[in-house]
């Protein structure tokens, strides 16, 4: 009991003074929460190099690194990179989260369709991209095609799998109202089963997304002239660790920010939804 | 118009068991005349909810005759408007949305019965509103005007107010009440509340379990809107009460005898 109790003085004084003095900044808040462990370990980096306790070869400063980025920007040659992978990536989502949207939609509708291509899919989608790299190669050479290729086979899979989780998803109390409706066929899907299912739409485009990234990455080191994957690639093998730092915070910058953006359509399209939000834990 | 707008014959609902079939439904006869409010009350089992899904279409398998305007009832169409105990709202959808659901809100004659329906079920002020900000009870109110935009010959109504609290149920039956003195669509409510049949009823058809059957059907001859405190609501009150009684005894002596 008493544990309890003071469990909740604790949590409910400083409620209350966020609450009265900075009501307004507390998406600053957030924003300087979210960038304590990150800054902080960057701190910790930088001291440590100096010192002269790490190897610059294995592991350069973020002064270093940050230099790096400041010549490739200038040279012209990382946004040369980037607008080559974005555009490998952005082909594969295309055609990978296109199929797999349609084939959810397909089989999610149809209980016949889910028992004709289901299992197969199933049985594809674990084929990892390593095993599957090289015969695309072989087929497809090396160009691109089998680069957007392997990133559409990834694409698809979370495209896929929760596009017809979400049309199973839907509430079943809400066709019984559909029917004493009388929709026809074409409004139970375009006004019942798909915005039934947009939350878990949302899902599999954002998860889609990540994984076209990370076939990006598959696709360029395997074998590739350009992009961000073959820049790393490049300067692993020259010893060049801060290019390679500077590759692999480039991937994780256009990740998050591709991320934050479909997020953001997802809050503005998804307001109507009554869900939890976290609590204060 | 019709002296039988629904008429209900005859009709029988077995299901069947292993341990033995149930009879849900045994020779039910109703007729109600158009414009009618008539409720139907009952303890659980006695196949009330069964028989509105008949009336609706929602159930098929029985045996009889269902006649809605002198055609038999095959499914579930806009006639037959359904409301069921919770509100089963679009979520996605704003009120006025929810409303029109299948219906274009930008045709002039739609838009214009929505707002008129929005101001009979009193939502005005929350056309835009998802159904995540609404009360029970307002979400029951756009259910309910949902279906009237349908114009139905027959709303149907199952327990409609059962979940919500004892004030709001009293406020809902007054609307309810309102919307049927205005509109004048012929409505079916089951309840399992005694006071809510009496008060909302024409007639309050009185049904029995195993097997579900009509046991009596008591006119009420009350002008609306009805005083719960007087003393005649409160005769016709123990008149059904009494009915109910016949009902439940031999139930409770069979419960006793287990």
């Amino acid at each position: 009991m008493q544990q309890v109790e003071t469990r909740s003085a604790i949590s409910a004084k400083p409620k209350k003074q966020i609450g009265r003095s900075i009501r307004l900044s507390l998406r600053t808040v957030n924003v300087l929460l979210s960038l304590l462990l990150p800054v902080t370990v960057l701190i910790v980096w930088q001291g440590a190099g100096m010192l002269g306790l790490l190897n610059p070869t294995l592991l350069p400063t973020p002064a270093v690194i940050l230099q790096e980025f400041i010549d490739l920007t200038r040279s012209g040659e990382l946004l040369a990179h980037l607008r080559i992978s974005s555009w490998r990536a952005l082909l594969g989502f295309l055609l990978g989260g296109g199929l797999g949207l349609a084939a959810g939609l397909w089989v999610g509708f149809s209980y016949k369709a889910e028992r004709l291509v289901d299992p197969s899919l199933q049985m594809l989608r674990t084929l990892p991209h390593l095993a599957v790299a090289p015969l695309f190669i072989l087929w497809f050479g090396f160009d691109e095609t089998s680069k957007v290729l392997l990133i559409a086979k990834g694409a698809f899979f979370p495209m896929y799998v929760n596009t017809f989780l979400g049309i199973r998803s839907v509430d079943n109390k809400l066709f019984d109202v559909a029917e004493a409706l009388q929709f026809s066929r074409w409004q139970l899907m375009t006004k019942l089963m798909l915005p039934g299912a947009l939350p878990n739409l949302f899902l599999g485009l954002r998860l889609s997304i990540g994984v076209a990234w990370l076939g990006l990455v598959v696709a360029e080191m395997m074998g590739s002239s350009s992009g961000i994957g073959y820049l790393i690639n490049d300067a692993r093998y020259f010893s060049i660790t801060s290019v390679v730092f500077v590759g692999i915070l480039v991937f994780a910058a256009f990740g998050k920010l591709t991320d934050s953006l479909v997020k953001l359509l997802e809050r503005r399209m998804l307001r109507w939804q009554d869900s939890y939000k976290g609590g204060d834990l | 118009m019709s002296q039988e707008w629904l008429l209900v014959q005859g009709v029988n609902r077995v299901f069947p068991a292993p341990s033995g079939d149930i009879v849900a439904l045994r020779n039910i006869d109703l007729r109600v005349s158009e414009g009618q409010l008539v409720t139907i009350i009952g303890p659980s089992g006695c196949g009330k909810s069964t028989l509105l899904k008949i009336i609706a279409g929602l159930d098929t398998s029985y045996e009889g005759q269902v006649l809605l305007n002198g055609t038999p009832i095959t499914g579930p169409s806009i006639e037959k408007g359904v409301i069921f105990q919770e509100p089963r709202l679009f979520p996605w959808l704003t009120v006025e949305k929810n409303i029109a659901a299948n219906l274009p809100l930008r045709r002039p004659d739609v838009r214009q019965r929505v707002d008129e329906l929005i101001e009979l079920v009193r939502l005005k002020g929350f056309e835009k509103a998802y159904p995540r900000e609404l009360s029970g009870g307002m979400a029951q109110r756009v259910a309910i005007a949902r279906a009237l935009l349908r114009n139905p010959a027959v709303l149907l109504l199952d327990e409609p107010f059962g979940a919500l609290d004892a004030f709001t149920r009293a406020h809902m039956q007054e609307v309810l009440l309102d919307i049927w003195q205005q509109n004048g669509t012929t409505m079916l409510l089951v309840t399992h509340d005694l006071d809510e049949a009496v008060f909302l009823g024409e007639r309050v058809v009185v049904m029995n379990p195993r097997p579900g059957q009509i046991s009596s059907i008591q006119t009420i001859d009350l002008p609306f809107p009805r005083k719960r405190t007087s003393s005649s609501f409160q005769e016709m009150r123990r008149i059904v009460l009494s009915e109910f009684e016949k009902v439940e005894g031999p139930v409770v002596d069979a419960g006793a005898g287990i």
